[in-house]
């Protein structure tokens, strides 16, 4: 379970991001239009970003303060994320992306690779990959990072709807079986209600509105 | 050309060659540095890293001559330890492998900065510090242009002839690099032999810079 709490402004150019929350949930979903700062607040929470001011605290470990001039590195703080894009190092094959942050007590390779069904893919290099395969090496590589929080930043944008319905059994597998808690952004409602308990409505840089799924999102 | 043409050219290609491995890894390494980090005195570093490029190269021989030479604390500390430098081969070395780093720094910069700094920030999230992501993701991916900033820094070293002259001198048979013998033989009116010298140069250079090119184009494609 999250233990999330955040405080934060964000400033960059005309753009402002101020926005504060305390969730307790399995999965969290960040729910909103293009442009709202969904991304902007998960790389926040994974250390890539640095707020203006504010607190970002997970659990009991604070990971940012601008009061106490606190700023865990993105390497320290045991978050994984997978953005829209999958960023998959292009110069490794499949098994060097996801050995590339294997840590001793994480999940073990044959195991992710068999929950993701990427097994086949393991000895191929990235390119040419389908966005589907894609979304899946880039959940497997944060995975095997033993993440105690996972940032999932629109993982299903890239996919078409067929194969949207083959990839979000594997993210529900991963709250269910792994107990991973996750971050999850995306803008389409369907999507959450399946798979958050918890649904931050962003807009313009602001939560608009906070609850479960079905509460926020029919209030559309 | 004179007789012992293919010595010099292989003597000078060497020194470039041991002078290119010299350069490289402060080379590449403040490239990276200048490409993506921001640090305090950031500005003055990279001025001064770039220094060889812009000063006369004799100008450059001289503070070297002053830092190396008997009197200085470092010569001394070499001389106590048994290790001759001025006007030898070591010198040479020394002379073409400072010239070549601002041109090494510079080449590697540039692919440094073409390198997406995301892949950095995803490698971070991963658990990897500085050092890993260096070299196992932003090296790996600027490859090609630190390649190229090799071949382009052994074609500088071997050109090198201003700082080479002040601290290795011009000894025929022991420090005489093909743009040393090239001066030499030119003075004593061997314009023919020098002009068989300058060939050999030029078949080395174009090499090296065909190579670079080379290797850069194929990484736009």
């Amino acid at each position: 379970m999250i233990d999330l709490a955040f405080d934060i402004r964000f400033q960059q150019g005309q753009f402002t991001l101020e926005v504060a929350d305390r969730s307790r949930v399995n999965v969290l979903g960040l729910f909103g239009p293009s442009g709202a700062g969904k991304t902007t607040l998960l790389e926040a929470i994974a250390g890539i970003r640095k707020p203006s001011r504010g607190e970002i605290v997970l659990g009991d470990t604070t990971l940012f303060s601008a009061d106490k001039g606190i700023h865990v590195a993105p390497r320290d703080r045991r978050i994984g994320y997978v953005p829209q894009d999958a960023l998959l190092f292009p110069h490794m094959s499949v098994r060097g992306n996801l050995l590339f942050g294997a840590t001793s007590s994480a999940l073990d390779l044959q195991t992710v690779a068999g929950m993701l069904e990427i097994a086949p893919l393991l000895s191929r290099r990235v390119q040419g990959l389908s966005g589907g395969e894609r979304q899946r090496i880039a959940l497997g590589r944060a995975l095997m990072t033993h993440p105690a929080l996972l940032l999932m930043d629109e993982p299903l944008a890239a996919v078409d709807r067929e194969r949207r319905e083959r990839i979000l059994p594997y993210l529900l597998r991963i709250r269910g079986e792994l107990q991973v808690p996750l971050v999850y952004v995306t803008h389409d409602a369907e999507e959450l209600s399946q798979i958050a308990d918890r649904v931050l409505v962003i807009g313009d840089g602001r939560v608009l509105r906070a609850g479960a799924p079905a509460e926020v999102i029919d209030r559309r | 050309m004179p007789d012992n043409a293919l010595g010099i050219a292989a003597f000078s290609a060497l020194m470039a060659l041991v002078a290119t491995l010299l350069a490289l890894p402060p080379g590449v390494v403040l490239g990276w540095l200048f490409a993506h980090k921001s640090f305090p005195g950031r500005s003055v570093l990279e001025t001064a890293a770039m220094l060889p490029l812009v000063m006369p190269p004799v100008a450059t021989g001289l503070i070297l001559l002053r830092l190396l030479g008997r009197r200085s604390p470092i010569g001394q500390a070499l001389d106590a330890a048994g290790l001759e430098v001025i006007f030898t081969w070591k010198a040479v070395v020394i002379a073409m492998a400072v010239m070549s780093v601002p041109i090494v720094l510079l080449t590697a910069k540039a692919g440094f900065q073409q390198v997406n700094p995301r892949f950095e920030q995803m490698a971070a999230t991963l658990g990897a510090g500085p050092v890993r992501i260096f070299l196992t993701v932003s090296l790996p991916l600027a490859g090609r242009s630190v390649l190229a900033a090799a071949f382009l820094g052994f074609a500088r070293a071997l050109g090198e002839f201003g700082a080479t002259i002040m601290i290795a001198g011009g000894i025929p048979g022991e420090t005489e690099t093909l743009s040393v013998a090239i001066y030499r033989l030119t003075e004593v009116g061997r314009e023919d032999d020098a002009m068989g010298l300058m060939l050999l140069s030029l078949l080395l250079a174009f090499g090296a810079s065909f190579a670079s090119n080379h290797v850069l184009r194929r990484q736009k494609t």
